[in-house]
């Protein structure tokens, strides 16, 4: 492995001599995501992850596993179940070859988000390669560590713009004992409405989706629990959830079928329904996703003016997260202050710009 | 002990005047009696009279105060209740200390989005009393909760006994505004569940006041447990106590609390407190269950069966709720009890991998023989948080010397073994050495680019937390002498 480490980082070191930009490539699963990579005009080269692979350290006992960056996401997600463990924050895959690097790159949570937390909030430490070809450690493999600032949870979701994650240590849960999912007829206002007030109680929570007049949420934790929130809920429940669950996950509902482009609005909880069109809403109304329609596609960039109006006048933003054109801004911009701290990160962490320029912006 | 360094009246009087400008009289403090009760936190050893405190009482007097101090070059000390355990907010003989104790209202607490605004001097406690009638409460519980400030909270990444099932500080906050040092108000996170961009409030979130003066804070606010349980387990040796933490967690089952007291912890405590601990046991562990009644039921039994087949001789489960306050309270009345059977001690704060508790707790035995000291060993066993309590004399000759050097030797096997120098004390002036054992130049180098981002100039709480790598050297330690310490009656993590 230490092998490959070098071979990292005469790639890099290379890249930084000749300013030339390097495309971080884990899996390929995440190709469609984020802005296109700026070349410059120039060629761009690709820094293939996948054979820095394989746990470097797991201990069930420890709530901890490490994981080389090229590490498939199946693979670290096979060895926790055969623990009754797992990643708390559900990572979407979209794709068999995903890997943890990638995943941890991204930044993305799945449906287990608005109960257990992003995954961010499990990034307990990461090993990285930045832009002169340096390998620092940050974090480590412990759940409390105020030592130095927090730069591995700054790397989650940081789009390989930062550098190379080489390793990570991700904290883990046990799978939860018992589980159950109701279905409820309910249209969207209600529907976000029930949600918001059930959140407020202490009810074993682990994911909420709502589409097309039907709400599924879904109970995790002890058999009691479990049991006596089914009791005071009511509704139907959903045999074979778990596929259901991967489903939306993996946005193979049949809401995201086809190529309409996909926005995605990360919101307050609590915003009351919005106009906006059909929707599919998840993270107890934190995540709505909306397909733009056909008349869209005409004036691209009005649409994307009003996703990103009705987002800010709610509190969130709106993400550009799949197909349509980028040149409307895939992500909401920043503000010209935090802007500015962005580019001295970038300039600290990766000087001659080299990795994934654009990718973020 | 520092040596403090002598204001220059001159130039008190210039920067006095700049914020007399810009602030109400009386939120300006200039004179030595004025400024005294500013010159340590709760790391009272280290004392130094600042220049200049200010108290503003609102956002828009923190940007003028900013402004004022980029223009004269002052470096900006923030500071909130002052009960930060490693310097963080010690006062410069240049420098201006900006304190929030008049930003101290609570804004918003909203059951139905389950969040409360606040500004930043609002006491820990004071967000969970006001959430207390909607059935919600914040859940990061520092022992400090009394006193300290929701802003010394977000700078330090506070945790508490609940951390382990609820999360630290960084799990609890979705939003802060922040007064920059180049004087903009930025909000970093938001009550959306991510912000476009880096995660900057992940990195500011434990940053120690380094990178930005927070004047606003948005909390998550949790539905209360409606019942809480704790078993008190009794084993034979500090090895099996430590193995038995393991197990717990092995067996899926996430406790509400997890700590752990050893014998010398425990004779220690008990003539102060009489929680009924088992006096003859080598550990004592507490394990808390919390949630609805019938999950509690269920959960402590599941907890007790994986006690006794890990080898526990004793096992006691609270029946009421005065009954888990009274084992409770041994544990979170360690420090007071320290105080009172031995003439100082050092409070260490340190984390390892839960694996190797047993291990670092034989190696911490084996250097009270080297040392010649006791160690009174209580902590956040669940996320392996080590606060071990060095008993010394510093009268008798040599033994300061020892206590330091058998603090230094615990926190270098923290780090030996995979853990790290703080779990949730902050570094602040009292570790800014031993930083060095953890990270390397790189690192440190990395660090220094972080905080550049923010903070061009470096005017904000220079030279804590990161070393410069020419001040790397020995390693520190909190050190408490008589008694005589600031929230001596609170207990202490
Ligand atoms: C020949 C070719 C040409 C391409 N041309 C373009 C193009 O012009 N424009 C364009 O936008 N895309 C282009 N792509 C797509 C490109 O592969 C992806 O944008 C990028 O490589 C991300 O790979 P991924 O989805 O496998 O990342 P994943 O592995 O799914 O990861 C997602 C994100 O994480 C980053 N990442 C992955 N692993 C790590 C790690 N260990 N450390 C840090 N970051 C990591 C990735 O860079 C990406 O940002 C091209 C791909 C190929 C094969
Ligand atoms: C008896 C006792 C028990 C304790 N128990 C625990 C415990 O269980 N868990 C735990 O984690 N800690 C504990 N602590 C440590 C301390 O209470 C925490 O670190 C707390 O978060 C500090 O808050 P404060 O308001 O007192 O901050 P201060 O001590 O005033 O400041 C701490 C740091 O925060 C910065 N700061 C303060 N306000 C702001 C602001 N508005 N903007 C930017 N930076 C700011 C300061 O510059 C300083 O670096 C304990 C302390 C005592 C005295």
């Amino acid at each position: 492995m230490q092998h490959t480490i070098e071979r990292f980082q005469e790639q890099v070191r290379s890249a930084a001599a000749a300013r030339r930009p390097l495309r971080i490539r884990g899996g390929g699963t995440k190709d469609w995501y984020g802005q296109r990579i700026d070349a410059a005009g120039g060629e761009t080269a690709i820094l293939d992850t996948r054979a820095h692979a394989g746990i470097v350290d797991y201990e069930p006992s420890e709530l901890v596993i490490t994981a080389r960056c090229g590490t498939p996401l199946a693979h670290i997600e096979a060895a926790l179940a055969e623990r009754r463990q797992m990643l708390p924050f559900e990572p979407p895959h979209f794709g068999p070859a995903a890997t943890l690097g990638g995943t941890v790159a991204a930044g993305l949570s799945g449906p287990r988000r608005a109960s257990a937390g992003a995954l961010r909030d499990f990034v307990l430490g990461v090993k990285l390669l930045d832009g002169k070809g340096e390998v620092l450690t940050f974090g480590g493999q412990v759940m409390k560590n105020v030592a130095g600032y927090d730069v591995s949870r700054l790397l989650a979701g940081s789009l390989g713009t930062l550098g190379l994650l080489l390793e990570v240590s991700v904290k883990v849960l046990p799978v939860p004992l018992a589980g159950a999912t109701l279905r409820f007829a309910l249209g969207e206002a209600d529907a976000i409405r029930k949600l918001n007030e059930w959140a407020g109680q202490p009810l074993p929570l682990s994911a909420s989706c709502w589409h097309d007049g039907v709400l599924a949420l879904r109970l995790s934790g002890a058999r009691a629990a479990v049991d006596a929130a089914v009791r005071a809920l009511g509704g139907e429940p959903l045999a074979d959830d778990a596929r259901f669950w991967q489903d939306v996950r993996e946005q193979r509902h049949a809401f995201f079928d086809g190529d309409a482009p996909l926005w995605r609005l990360a919101l307050p909880p609590a915003t009351d329904a919005l106009a906006l069109g059909p929707q599919l809403i998840e993270w107890g109304g934190a995540q709505r996703w909306l397909r733009a329609p056909a008349d869209a596609e005409a004036d691209a960039a009005a649409f994307a003016r009003r996703m990103r109006a009705a987002a800010t006048a709610a509190g969130g933003h709106a993400t550009l997260f799949r197909g349509g054109d980028k040149a409307v801004g895939v992500f909401q911009p920043l503000a010209p202050a935090i802007a500015r701290i962005h580019e001295r990160l970038k300039a600290g962490f990766d000087p001659a710009n080299i990795f994934n320029p654009g990718r973020m912006v | 002990m520092m040596p403090t360094i002598p204001v220059d009246p001159e130039r008190r009087r210039q920067v006095a005047a700049a914020m007399r400008a810009v602030l109400p009289d009386r939120c300006v403090l200039a004179d030595p009696e004025d400024t005294r009760p500013y010159e340590c936190d709760g790391l009272a050893a280290y004392r130094q009279l600042p220049m200049v405190v200010v108290l503003p009482d609102t956002e828009e007097q923190v940007l003028a105060v900013l402004k004022v101090c980029r223009e004269l070059h002052v470096p900006v000390v923030p500071r909130g209740a002052g009960t930060g355990l490693s310097g963080g907010a010690q006062p410069l003989a240049d420098g201006v200390v900006i304190s929030t104790a008049r930003l101290n209202r609570i804004l918003r607490v909203d059951a139905y989005s389950r969040s409360a605004v606040v500004q930043p001097g609002v006491r820990n406690l004071a967000i969970s009393e006001a959430a207390a009638p909607l059935g919600l409460y914040y859940a990061p519980d520092p022992s400090s909760q009394i006193a300290c400030s929701i802003g010394g909270n977000v700078a330090e990444n506070s945790g508490g006994v609940h951390c382990l099932k609820y999360g630290l500080t960084v799990h609890n906050v979705l939003r802060v505004r922040v007064a920059t040092i180049e004087g903009e108000m930025i909000e970093l996170g938001g009550a959306a569940p991510d912000a476009p961009g880096l995660d900057l409030l992940a990195v500011f979130i434990g940053s120690e006041g380094m990178l930005g003066i927070v004047t606003e804070v948005t909390v998550k606010l949790v539905p209360k447990p409606a019942a809480a349980q704790v078993i008190m387990a009794s084993f034979g040796d500090v090895a099996s106590g430590g193995d038995a933490v393991a197990s717990v967690i092995a067996a899926g089952i996430i406790p509400a609390g997890l700590e752990m007291m050893d014998r010398t912890s425990s004779r220690m405590v008990e003539p102060f407190v009489k929680a009924g601990y088992d006096l003859d046991a080598a550990a004592i562990l507490l394990c808390e269950a919390d949630g609805t009644a019938l999950e509690v039921a269920e959960e402590i039994e599941r907890m007790a069966a994986v006690l006794k087949e890990a080898g526990a001789t004793a096992l006691t489960v609270s029946r009421d709720e005065g009954e888990r306050l009274r084992f409770w309270s041994g544990r979170k009345n360690a420090f007071p009890a320290a105080g009172r059977i031995s003439p100082d001690y050092y409070c260490m704060d340190g984390t390892i991998p839960r694996k190797r508790l047993a291990h670092v707790l034989e190696r911490i035995e084996q250097m009270e023989d080297t040392f010649g000291l006791r160690c009174a060993n209580v902590f956040h066993a669940g996320d392996g948080n080590m606060h071990p309590l060095i008993l010394f004399d510093a009268n008798q000759p040599g033994e300061l010397d020892r206590a330091e050097a058998f603090g230094a030797a615990i926190l270098a096997l923290c780090v030996e073994v995979g853990g790290t120098i703080t779990g949730e004390h902050g570094v602040g002036v009292e570790k800014i050495d031993s930083m060095c054992v953890q990270f390397g130049a790189r690192e440190l180098d990395a660090f220094f680019a972080v905080k550049r981002a923010f903070d061009p100039e470096m005017l904000l709480n220079p030279n804590k937390a990161i070393p410069t790598l020419n001040r790397c050297a020995e390693l520190g330690a909190m050190r408490v002498h008589g008694g005589a310490l600031p929230f001596a009656h609170l207990p202490r993590f």
